[in-house]
């Protein structure tokens, strides 16, 4: 809602500034958006009116005017505009003006005297019109200060409203709430109280409803022989321009006009071109309309249409037809001024891919009782500015169905509850009254009923009450409570690691957070054989942003390549989020930890290292951190995998917790890096949270004071054994004393047969109640390199 | 440190018990020293023969004897610890000027990571809720209309529902555009007292320098016997004084949320470098909505509520003085290891 702040305190006077109005329409809920100051730095430019016009003897597009603006002698000005004429009317600004960033100067233009300069709208920021001069009325006195003819200065003021306050989408509406918050009367002005103009010809239009509750009131007004083709006196077009309307035709602005001005929109139609009486009934299947704005609309009986015999002449609420529009030949006029249900006009013309004043009002709900004032208003102008002859009104009205004014019940008691404030009860009671509800006390003095105004459809419950009487009493009148009450918090288990363990452990060991977005591309996922079970948004942004991820690592790899794009060697990202999937018809969201890096395996450092690339085992050992954190290490297990197409085949493992799958672990398939435009290897793994975060609550065990034995030995085994199995059978063979088992070095080559492998690895051993001797470390060695070489065929190697 | 070296053979006279105090302060080495000790003390040291000797003589010489003997044995002893600890000492310090480093060359692995600036805030946040005796819950990101709109009382078509530009899956489901489906979540599952924050992701299609088609909310929600306007004000002013660690004027004004009656934004007045203030907006409040809290299975007669929710993003950019909301997405590591 825009408006000129000058005709709202035509309405009222809240005795106050702009800034501090502005300041209190925000603390009403009116959030101000802007405020455009207009006509300021006018000084200098009159009304002027070309009196002659001849071609620049020099400039084709140019031409030399003589404009008269009062004094004795005229000016002569050159003027490019292609409205120049003479008679025309036009701002005129004089020598010493500033017009924009220019200073208006006695100036030669190609050889040509000019002394001042005629205006667009545009150069004097009072409109965008920059398509030739403004063209001020013929009624314009020559001469006039350009300010006070246009009632300037002035602020174009934009409200931001919430939907619940479309009764301030009229200035009578708005200008009420204003009265009341500042305590001042309202002023109607003149005509504004919709005084019934008396009809003076006998044509009317007969009106049938037939869409029940959806349309309980219509009424329509003939108006006969008006001239269409008049102009907005300039007082009218200047408020409508003010609130960001621009001025049609006298007749559209005048309904424009009175829409501001009370709320409630009005629609005329060229009267020759009806057929009959009129319905307000709903659309028909596949009914067709062409709208005002040229456009073609298929409907159905979902929406609400006016029609005449011949079918659909506009759509009820949001927007005239084509067909029947005023047109600067149109000598009759049929006036429109109705009530919808808002529920029968919500979302229709949305749709339809349409916006409209009208839609905007009816969706949020005019006052029922509104039509008739604004019908006798719209008349009143009409008559006045184009002329002609009214008919009767006719009203066709089904009072049953129009939306009733239900009495709310207030608790004084209630208030405070809510607020945390006592208000005296008079007060509330002169607040509710300000705002035109009515209040009846109740007998016991301990609460009210109020009424609402019929413009209020947001007041329904007690609390809406409640609120009102907070905005206008001022929220900063409630007070401050420290933070206090009952607590009842949930006890945090310890058997529960929180994410924020996870995320630092991680930072602390170099590694970065990223937050990708959580919709990728469907072609990404498709790169990386992830967009099974992926979820489709019916309206994305963008190809981009389409599809819900499945993984997150696609998102981070891509963020990780953004890094090496610019020249980051060594990268660690990691991310906590949610994946998605369609598992059925259901949707599972699954919290996720993603890790990918790559790069040198350390920092670059002054003292010479061999330099190596991090790799599966780095990775592994980062993760191992993590899963370390939850004290049950051997819940973990890694096993080989070639079943991740995303991953190499001889480098990936799947991560099982407590024997089930919960992540994977690799490095990225050779062919995946160069569809992604990767030049190295990057290693990734992806693991649930929900694995992560369960956690052991530690269980002290008395310690062995005995010592410990090492044994030492390497095996060979053939290439493809596994440690792990290696392990788990010298575990197996050993049994309880075999406290740790470490494995140093891993060895192909010279020395170990083509297709073997030599493992080295240490048995740490001890016994809780007696020291081990060399026999006992002999018989443990013996035991497990008959385990290895029964499973195996692993030889000790020689 | 440099000593002559004096003990070389022939360089030295012979050993003898006379010369022995002026040998040991003359010995530069350690094993020097020994030597001498070993000359003096060994099995055929000249004490050592000395002390021999005295099995010869009278009981009386005996004594006489031993007694010089023993006094000489007692002040060799002494000299050559004496100088023992004076050569050990001058050893250590050799050894420690020759193991000095440069402490100014950086350690090894050095390599330092960070969690993201949005975690960083919500750690914050979730920090001071926690003092509150605030839960932290959480709830999907795809949701349902009935929980996403229809039980925070915003029906069918209502035009509150267009300030949602709310990205829809086929199915009618939809990505929630706000936290607060947390709230009917968490009052479907207990009853009263309540008070929790609900920190999480949210989708709205739109997207500029300050709107990112995915963003991060927080919702609280405070549900009990008395609670009023006056403990939303006062818990929300705590709050955002202690996250900002500054006092700043801030103002409630009223605004509209389906959820929340009465209803208001929080705004406050923010310092800019050049010591003007500005209002900003930070977040949205209210009262529940006696209607969510009777969706809820919640007796809106006995208990009152607050709700709030606010832009865990617009709260970090404020407070880091981070001025594209973009950058918090675009994982520039250049930008991340700021917040580090």
């Amino acid at each position: 809602m825009r408006f000129s702040e000058n005709w709202l305190r035509e309405w009222v006077d809240p005795g106050v500034r702009r800034d501090e109005l502005c300041l209190r329409l925000d603390m009403l809920g009116l959030e101000v958006e802007s405020v455009t100051e207009l006509g300021a730095g006018l000084e200098h430019i009159v009304v002027g009116q070309i009196i002659a016009a001849a071609p620049h003897p020099d400039a084709d597009r140019l031409q030399v005017c003589r404009v008269d603006i009062g004094d004795s002698e005229p000016l002569q000005i050159v003027c490019g505009a292609a409205n120049a004429r003479v008679g025309l009317k036009a701002p005129l600004a004089k020598i010493g003006a500033q017009v924009g960033s220019l200073s208006i100067q006695a100036a030669s233009l190609r050889g040509v005297e000019s002394t001042g300069m005629l205006c667009s709208a545009r150069e004097l920021g009072l409109d965008d019109d920059a398509s030739g001069l403004m063209e001020l009325p013929a009624d314009a006195a020559v001469g006039a200060p350009l300010a006070q003819f246009l009632g300037l200065p002035d602020a174009s003021i934009e409200l931001g409203l919430t939907p619940n306050r479309a009764d301030c989408l009229g200035m009578l509406g708005l200008a009420s709430d204003i009265a009341a918050a500042f305590d001042q009367p309202l002023t109607v002005p003149g005509g504004a109280d919709g005084q019934a103009v008396a009809a003076t010809i006998q044509d009317t239009r007969q009106v049938n409803l037939a869409a029940g509750a959806d349309c309980p009131r219509y009424l329509c007004r003939v108006i006969d022989g008006v001239d269409a083709s008049a102009p907005s006196p300039i007082w009218l077009s200047e408020r409508l321009r003010r609130a960001g309307i621009r001025p049609v035709s006298a007749i559209v602005d005048v309904t424009s006009y009175v829409m501001l001005e009370l709320g409630q929109p009005l629609h005329a139609f060229d009267q020759d071109r009806l057929q009959g009486a009129i319905s307000v009934r709903h659309g028909r299947p596949k009914e067709a309309l062409t709208l005002l704005d040229g456009s073609d609309v298929v409907i159905d009986e979902d929406f609400l249409v006016i029609a005449d015999e011949a079918g659909a002449i506009a759509l009820a609420g949001i927007m005239g037809g084509q067909e029947s529009r005023v047109t600067d030949a149109s000598s009759r006029i049929l006036l429109e001024s109705a009530h919808f249900r808002p529920a029968a006009i919500i979302g229709r013309a949305r749709r339809l891919g349409l916006h409209t004043d009208a839609s905007h009002r009816y969706e949020r709900g005019v006052d029922p009782d509104l039509p008739r004032r604004a019908m006798e208003r719209a008349t009143a102008l009409l008559l006045a500015i184009v002329g002609g002859q009214a008919g009767p009104v006719v009203e066709a009205c089904d009072p049953a169905a129009l939306p009733a004014r239900k009495p709310v019940h207030l608790r004084q008691a209630r208030i405070a509850r809510l607020l945390g404030i006592d208000i005296p009860a008079a007060r509330v009671a002169a607040i509710l009254a300000g705002l035109d509800m009515q209040v009846q006390a109740d007998a016991d003095g301990q609460g009210w009923q109020v009424t609402p105004p019929s413009r209020r459809f947001d007041i329904a419950i007690e609390e809406d009450l409640i609120e009102e009487v907070a905005r206008i009493h001022g929220y900063d009148q409630v007070p401050v409570r420290a933070p206090a009450g009952e607590l009842a918090p949930t006890q945090p288990s310890e058997a529960r690691l929180p994410d924020t363990r996870l995320r630092h452990a991680l930072a602390a060991r170099g590694w970065q957070e990223a937050l990708t977005f959580a919709f990728v591309e469907h072609e990404l996922l498709a790169t990386w054989h992830l967009a099974d079970g992926a979820i489709r948004l019916a309206n994305p942004l963008s190809a981009e942003l389409a599809v819900m991820r499945t993984r997150l690592l696609p998102g981070l790899v891509q963020a990780l390549a953004y890094n090496r794009a610019r020249q980051m060697p060594r990268l660690r990202l990691f991310e906590l989020g949610r994946r998605f999937c369609l598992d059925g018809d259901q949707v599972r969201e699954t919290d996720s930890l993603a890790l990918a890096g790559c790069g040198p395996a350390l920092a670059e450092h002054w003292q010479h290292q061999p330099a190596r690339d991090f790799d599966f085992h780095d990775l592994k050992g980062e993760l191992q951190a993590l899963t370390g954190l939850g004290g049950e290490p051997a819940a973990w297990q890694f096993t080989a995998t070639d079943q991740v197409p995303w991953l190499h085949p001889g480098r990936a493992a799947t991560i099982l917790h407590q024997g089930q799958p919960v992540g994977v672990i690799g490095s990225l398939h050779p062919s995946l890096l160069k569809a992604l435009d990767l030049d190295e290897d990057v290693q990734v793994a992806e693991v649930d949270l929900d694995a992560l975060r369960q956690a052991k609550v530690p269980r002290a065990q008395a310690l062995s004071r005995y010592p410990q034995v090492r044994r030492d030995l390497a095996l060979v085994v053939a290439a493809d054994v596994p440690w792990q199995a290696i392990a788990d059978a010298v575990r197996q063979a050993v049994g309880e004393d075999l406290e740790q088992l470490l494995v140093f070095d891993e060895y192909r080559g010279q020395g170990v047969g083509e297709g073997f492998k030599s493992l080295a690895m240490g048995l740490i051993l001890r016994n809780p109640s007696r020291t081990l001797v060399d026999a006992d470390a002999d018989q443990a060695v013996a035991r497990a390199l008959a385990a290895v070489g029964e499973h195996f065929q692993a030889q000790l190697r020689s | 440190m440099t000593t002559p070296h004096s003990d070389s053979p022939g360089t030295a006279p012979a050993l003898d018990l006379d010369n022995a105090p002026d040998q040991i302060v003359a010995a530069t080495t350690l094993d020097g020293l020994e030597k001498l000790r070993v000359g003096l003390f060994g099995r055929h040291g000249l004490v050592t023969a000395q002390l021999k000797q005295l099995g010869g003589l009278s009981p009386e010489q005996r004594k006489q004897q031993g007694d010089r003997i023993n006094r000489l044995k007692a002040q060799l002893q002494q000299q050559l610890a004496a100088r023992k600890t004076e050569l050990e000492t001058a050893e250590l310090d050799q050894r420690l000027a020759t193991e000095r480093i440069d402490v100014t060359l950086p350690g090894r692995n050095h390599a330092i990571g960070g969690v993201h600036p949005l975690t960083r805030t919500l750690e914050r946040i979730v920090d001071i809720f926690s003092r509150f005796g605030y839960d932290v819950v959480e709830g999907p990101e795809i949701e349902d209309d009935w929980h996403n709109f229809e039980a925070l009382n915003f029906p069918p078509d209502h035009p509150a529902r267009a300030m949602h530009d709310t990205f829809y899956f086929p199915d009618g489901r939809m990505l929630r555009t706000h936290t607060s489906p947390v709230q009917i979540r968490a009052m479907a599952g207990r009853q009263p007292p309540i008070r929790l924050i609900a920190p999480g992701k949210v989708y709205r299609s739109d997207s500029d320098q300050t709107h990112s088609p995915m963003f991060h909310q927080v919702e609280g929600l405070v549900v009990g016997e008395g609670i009023t306007m006056a403990d939303l004000k006062g818990t929300l002013t705590a709050f955002l004084r202690g996250f900002f660690e500054r006092d700043f004027q801030m103002r409630f004004k009223p605004t509209y949320f389906p959820f929340v009656e009465p209803g208001a934004d929080v705004v406050i007045a923010w310092q800019l470098p050049d010591g003007s203030s500005r209002w900003l907006e930070v977040l949205g409040c209210g009262m529940v909505h006696p209607k969510v809290l009777a969706n809820c299975g919640i007796d809106p007669e006995r208990y009152t509520g607050f709700a709030f929710g606010m832009g865990l993003d617009r709260l970090a950019m404020l407070r880091y003085g981070v001025n594209d909301l973009r950058a918090f997405f675009e994982n520039d590591v250049r930008f991340l290891q700021q917040f580090n």
